[in-house]
């Protein structure tokens, strides 16, 4: 994409986050949508683009009463509404729109007209072949298959792993909005139920109901909206494989490697300039392969870089200040949350505000480190 | 429950029927030597159409693996391994590790394995076990410890 020509004029979460029954699928994504553009001081009417992931472009537009000139419906995980800002960019820069909605809802814990989600995979992939048979079910036994390798090649602890979501925790007690907000301990993470070894409760991700949209356009016509706008100033994508199991190398992420990099070349940024950092937590070890694979870390230093308190309130990368997928919310695809905190940061309304940030970098994991997403925003470009 | 099991396709047929005779057999490229999985009629490395199927020796080591405390409905009770190994060959495949305490203790990665063929239904599935000659290696390093063997290596 063009640097610094498009820009977020609109940004909302669904009302409500956590355990939602009466809404659907469907209606989470609207709720999120009307929330975006109310934000933006738009109506439906006034959007020519719609991106989503989860649910058809189609659904959504029909839902929504818009007709686009231009939609999107990359459907990569978790990730995909990084990718949708990317290509949104891409797709006003050539005037094939001019004011992007992107959407995301998710009946993750209530399942209110959801699909049948993970375990659908037909027996004739090569996934239903060749990893299914094992006894994989859900993320906790697939995601988490390659961080044995990555501790003894770096020598990770248990107790590495739970700091992580212990210092997560810390910023999620300052979020009233986040689902869990208690402090928690080293030694509680390690006497919480077990799931698939060396992974307990606490270090994997929520499961809950939500939303959230997003509202784009040209940075020339953002001066114009209501809020100050926050600008992509860059922006990377890559994919590596759909079966963890045919992962490169179980220490580092490819896609993440790309698709940070792609970013970061494009925004021209040094990572000390980044003041605010997200990357997805579906489980404890994402953000140790994220501070390494995005290069703000060398491999193996990312544990002691977290366990010094360099990622905690107070430290000189706030990392998922939200309190992340471990204790803010997660419905599933976590990317839109993870999003809208990058927005929330630059507007200076955050509830765990960092002082003064202005450049802030949002990476996302899509599948089990199958694909990647990452955005670089600004708020003074 | 019936294990869940896999349904081969046209591109894939022949690793399973190798599968119940017996043999994993991989694939490797006529133009490049490469071997490669899963099985595609073609190389993933150089993109020829030039290939052929052969018989792998079986041998592998541990790479990496969780043990599922929530098992399946088809896979058990009782909490299992999901094991990703590294073939002699090179290629990497998930699997399980049998015949062995499913335990941190008694699955070291980089433990020498070899492969076993187990029936389920009309197919085999191909899951690995301790090598047969390196029993007093294994015993040796279960004796450590799990938390020894993670902080092998960094200071405490």
């Amino acid at each position: 994409m063009k640097p610094r020509t498009v820009a977020v004029v609109g940004a909302a979460e669904t009302t409500r986050l956590g355990k939602i029954p009466d809404m659907s699928v469907i209606g989470l994504h609207a709720d999120g949508a009307l929330n975006a553009l109310a934000d933006a001081g738009l109506k439906p009417g006034d959007i020519d683009g719609v991106a989503t992931a989860g649910e058809s472009p189609v659904a959504v537009a029909h839902y929504l009463g818009i007709t686009p000139t231009w939609v999107d419906g990359t459907s990569v995980g978790g990730c995909s509404f990084m990718l949708h800002v990317r290509h949104a960019a891409a797709a006003i820069n050539e005037g094939l729109c001019k004011t992007v909605l992107i959407t995301h809802g998710e009946s993750g814990r209530s399942r209110v007209g959801a699909g049948g989600g993970f375990g659908g995979r037909p027996g004739s992939s090569l996934m239903g072949q060749f990893e299914m048979p094992f006894g994989v079910t859900s993320p906790p036994t697939m995601f988490t298959i390659p961080v044995l390798r990555y501790m003894k090649n770096h020598g990770v602890t248990e107790e590495d792993l739970a700091m992580v979501a212990v210092i997560q925790r810390e910023w999620a007690g300052m979020n009233p909005r986040a689902s869990y907000r208690d402090p928690i301990t080293v030694d509680d993470v390690l006497a919480s139920p077990m799931i698939a070894w060396p992974f307990r409760m606490l270090m994997c991700c929520l499961v809950t109901d939500g939303g959230g949209a997003l509202v784009l356009t040209s940075a020339e016509r953002a001066r114009d909206f209501p809020h100050k706008p926050v600008h992509v100033l860059g922006a990377g994508e890559s994919v590596e494989t759909p079966m963890v199991s045919q992962m490169e190398d179980f220490t580092t992420s490819k896609a993440f490697r790309v698709s940070g990099w792609k970013a970061f070349e494009e925004a021209g940024i040094a990572h000390a300039d980044v003041d605010h950092l997200m990357i997805y937590d579906a489980f404890a070890h994402l953000p140790l392969y994220g501070l390494e694979d995005l290069g703000f870390c060398k491999p193996g230093e990312a544990a002691a870089f977290i366990r010094e308190r360099n990622t905690a309130p107070g430290g000189k990368l706030p990392l998922n200040t939200n309190g992340g997928g471990l204790s803010y919310m997660h419905s599933g695809m976590y990317g839109m949350y993870a999003l809208q905190e990058s927005v929330r940061q630059l507007r200076g309304i955050a509830p765990a505000q960092v002082p003064g940030a202005r450049i802030a970098v949002s990476h996302g994991v899509g599948g089990m480190f199958g694909a990647a997403g990452t955005i670089v925003f600004g708020n003074d470009a | 429950m019936e294990r869940i099991l896999p349904q081969p396709t046209p591109e894939t047929q022949h690793f399973w029927d190798g599968c119940k005779v017996g043999e994993l057999r991989l694939q490797r490229c006529l133009d490049c030597a490469k071997a490669y999985f899963p099985p595609r009629p073609f190389c993933p490395a150089c993109g020829s159409r030039a290939v052929e199927i052969f018989a792998a020796s079986g041998r592998a080591s541990l790479y990496s693996y969780v043990i599922n405390h929530r098992p399946r409905p088809d896979m058990g009770a009782a909490p299992h391994s999901i094991a990703v190994v590294t073939l002699a060959e090179g290629p990497r495949m998930m699997t399980n590790i049998i015949d062995c305490p499913q335990t941190p203790e008694a699955l070291q990665l980089d433990m020498p394995l070899e492969v076993v063929f187990r029936t389920f239904g009309d197919m085999a599935l191909p899951l690995f076990r301790p090598l047969a000659d390196a029993p007093a290696k294994a015993a040796a390093a279960a004796s450590q410890g799990v938390r020894a063997r993670v902080l092998e290596g960094t200071p405490a």
